[in-house]
């Protein structure tokens, strides 16, 4: 570990006098005629500043072209359009298309990799892939086994191949990767296997590795310095990754990486969240369980931590915390701030200085949330950070082999990996939720390397006393804490949404529609039903002077295994059973490309 | 019988209901309790199966099964034993194929192009509990068990504790 310091230290040094290889990227990212990053930018707001389609014509939006993927499963992430080309992926086996959109979406070259069928099991809840990435003349895919890909964008050669994990033991990924400076920095899969969660930076030109970040461990392995690595504003002091678990049990810890990163070119600094730590059985892992379902903010070059805040510590009911960090800038309290804001699967939605790490604001973003009465905001308490926990649903003091009963959110989070969107014009965040709430027993379980480690039963069902749908769309003023409209929906949203210049806000539904509503007040403006489920995020760009709006279809995900028999509610008795819709009723397997526009 | 259950099991991985296909109907004897033994029960094939009393309460294994399958089993098959987008309704699995091949099943996996069962035969969580979850999914395929959480079930009995005790180990 030593050599690897040093090693780091050294790259540290390179990069200040280096001209940043990605200057490409920026370039792209400015640009609102493309789509260049699953993100939309580095801030992670996925606004765009086109308006040719915009509050007052979407009405007409009409299917402007199609382009199936030939595989089932569930689609997640969105295409990338750079220049006149775009890039579409698949789920396993994870091919990528090149399509000419100055020639009618003629496929320019298709990439798929060979990878061994026995990764697709270790892949918990279906064989999804958040999309690929560009920057500098190269598309970056990262597979289901954690092989990490560098091709030709223009010829689709391979240039390069990391292999960043190891599916044997667990180890898979489903994530797209952040290429920032002249590096790729990635994340992995595999809390529910007792994998250790990581994150890696490659050289964008060779793909060597330049260093790694675990989320537990020695001070050596999670990078965090004792003195200058800060918990909301307090050094985290020496052995944090470690002097919070029982025995050795870090090794084995979970905080996986799997979610969307974001960054501030300026601070040198790139966020993310931990997941979950394993098991689901809070009883086998005693303490916090630092630093497990915790924001991060590290240093770019060397992955050194700045800051980390613990949401959940010692998670009892798997409230994975990988949601992605949207980055703003807006005023609060009378001051300019540089603003993250956080929609957790823990039901809070945090506001954070993301230069300091402290904490502003953290409030339900659904008023059915009921494991916590909230979070304690007084720097000068004992428990400064920490949510209070309420009894009556911590599975945790309940113990072992007791159902405890009416947790809202369920397990699936209020909100999962489905990225919300920004619009500085409203300042109005738009977050695609779940309205799902849970029966949680905790058991013993035994480690096997390479075998599921859950340690839990669940039961899920729709928010008791509410409209009886499983999801909102809802828009949150993240200065204030609230909620400032939302739209019941019969499924969990589970697509990511995009916010644009004409005042409008796309976001996909579980039953397949494409929807466009108001950005002020939430008015339904369009809907077109695609041939199956979104799970994928709404992208646009522009092609010869016309605005295009491109969403991926293919149900499945955690949505789709959860929700296509229905959900049951066991404490309605029996009778109710069956009660709830099942989607199975509304939309079959697909993978398709609907890209809409305005008629000519 | 073979190619009816193969199509069910696509149907159901495509989505579609399964109302549609006739199914046959199903011999009671095969999942009728004939004898018990230290709180497990058997059919008259000595297969093990579920028992379910006019009160509505489960065998301890029922439960067990229950629980097992939906920490080991659900994040695929959806719950209950249902289905989902990813994998086939194995409630429907554990009649149609006959104890000694869902044992096989599970213990060794299958393969099929980009649908792919693991094997578990190396994991106790699954394997020291494989007949609770093949009755519980049993109970569930022959409509004796509603959807949801059993509420009310047997005590452990003390043989079953002992056993479960040596094979986790
Ligand atoms: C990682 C996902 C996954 C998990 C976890 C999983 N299965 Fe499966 N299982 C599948 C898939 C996919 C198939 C369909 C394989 C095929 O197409 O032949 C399948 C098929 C089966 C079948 C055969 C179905 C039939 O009718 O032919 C049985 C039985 C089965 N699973 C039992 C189980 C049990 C019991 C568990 C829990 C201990 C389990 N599975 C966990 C994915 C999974």
């Amino acid at each position: 570990m030593k050599k690897l310091k040093l090693f780091t230290s050294g790259i540290a040094l390179c990069a200040a006098t280096m001209a940043y290889a990605n200057d490409d990227l920026i370039a792209q990212m400015e640009d609102p005629s493309q789509w260049a990053i699953q993100t939309g930018d580095y801030k992670n707001q996925r606004y765009s500043q086109l308006e040719q389609i915009n509050a007052e014509n979407v009405g007409d939006l009409q299917v402007a072209w199609t382009f199936s993927t030939g595989v089932l499963r569930g689609h997640e992430g969105s295409p990338l359009v750079i220049g006149d080309t775009m890039y579409v992926h698949t789920p396993f086996p994870n091919i990528v298309y090149a399509l000419d959109l100055a020639n009618e979406g003629k496929i320019i070259w298709k990439y798929e990799p060979k990878q061994d069928p026995d990764v697709i099991p270790v892949m918990c809840c279906d064989t999804v892939n958040r999309g690929v990435a560009y920057a500098n003349g190269k598309i970056f895919l990262h597979q289901a086994d954690t092989k990490v890909v560098a091709l030709n964008a223009e010829t689709g050669a391979v240039e390069w191949e990391a292999q960043n994990g190891d599916p044997a033991i667990g180890e898979t990924n489903t994530a797209t990767v952040l290429p920032i400076k002249d590096k790729v920095i990635v994340g992995i899969s595999g809390g529910e296997f007792g994998v250790r969660g990581s994150v890696t930076a490659y050289n964008m030109e060779t793909g060597e590795q330049e260093w790694r970040a675990y989320s537990m461990g020695p001070d050596s392995d999670i990078l965090a310095d004792p003195e200058n690595t800060t918990h909301l504003g307090t050094p985290v002091g020496a052995d944090s990754g470690t002097n919070t678990w029982e025995g050795d049990q870090w090794m084995i810890g979970g905080g996986t990486t799997w979610g969307w990163y974001s960054a501030d070119m300026d601070e040198n600094l790139f966020y993310y969240g931990t997941g979950n730590p394993s098991t689901w059985n809070p009883a086998q892992r005693p303490g916090d369980n630092r630093w497990s379902m915790t924001v991060m903010a590290r240093d770019i070059d060397t992955g050194m931590a700045k800051w980390f805040y613990q949401m959940t510590p010692h998670d009892e009911w798997d409230y994975d915390g990988i949601n992605e960090m949207i980055l703003t800038e807006q005023e609060i309290d009378g001051e300019e701030r540089k603003l993250l804001t956080h929609f957790d699967r823990n039901g809070l939605a945090y506001t954070m200085d993301r230069v300091s790490g402290e904490l502003l604001v953290a409030e339900k973003y659904d008023p059915v949330v009921n494991w916590t009465t909230g979070v304690d905001m007084d720097p000068n308490s004992d428990t400064y950070g920490r949510p209070a926990v309420v009894a009556q649903y911590s599975t945790k003091q309940n113990g072992e082999d007791v159902n405890t009963t009416g947790i809202c959110p369920a397990a699936l989070g209020t909100k999962d990996q489905q990225p919300a969107a920004y619009s500085p014009k409203t300042e109005v965040f738009y977050v695609p939720t779940n309205h799902v709430c849970m029966d949680y027993e905790p058991f013993r379980v035994s480690y096997t390397a390479g075998q599921p480690y859950v340690g839990a039963t669940l039961s899920m069902y729709p928010a008791p006393e509410s409209h009886g749908g499983m999801g909102n769309f809802i828009a949150w003023d993240n200065i204030n804490g609230e909620i400032k409209w939302s739209i019941p929906e019969k499924f969990s949203v589970w697509s990511g949404a995009l916010a644009t210049a004409g005042d409008i806000v796309f976001y996909g539904t579980l039953e397949g529609h494409l929807k466009a509503v108001h950005a002020e007040t939430g008015e339904e403006l369009y809907r077109f039903k695609t041939p199956s489920g979104i799970i994928g995020n709404v992208m646009t760009y522009e092609s010869a002077g016309k605005q295009y709006i491109g969403i991926l279809s293919g149900v499945g995900g955690w949505a789709g295994i959860g929700l296509a028999a229905g959900l049951t509610n066991p404490n309605d008795g029996l009778g109710a059973v069956g009660g709830y819709a099942a989607l199975s009723d509304y939309t079959a397997l697909g993978g398709q490309l609907t890209v809409f526009a305005l008629p000519d | 019988m073979k190619t009816i259950h193969r199509i069910m099991a696509l149907c159901l991985a495509a989505g579609l209901p399964m109302a549609a296909l006739a199914e046959d109907p199903i011999d009671p004897k095969s999942y009728e309790v004939s004898y018990d033994e230290d709180g497990r029960y058997f059919t008259e094939d000595d297969v093990p199966t579920f028992k379910i009393a006019d009160d509505g309460t489960v065998d301890w294994l029922t439960f067990s099964g229950f629980r097992r399958y939906h920490a080991e089993c659900h994040v695929c098959h959806g719950p209950d034993g249902e289905g989902s987008t990813y994998a086939p309704a194995i409630k429907n699995s554990s009649v149609d194929l006959g104890y000694d091949e869902f044992v096989n099943v599970v213990v060794n996996g299958r393969n099929n192009g980009n649908s792919v069962m693991p094997g578990f035969g190396e994991n106790r969580n699954v394997m020291c509990y494989l007949d609770d979850i093949y009755v519980y999914l049993k109970a569930r395929g022959t409509d004796n068990l509603a959807r949801g959480r059993p509420a009310k079930k047997e005590a452990k009995s003390d043989v079953i504790r002992e056993d479960e005790d040596a094979c986790m180990g």
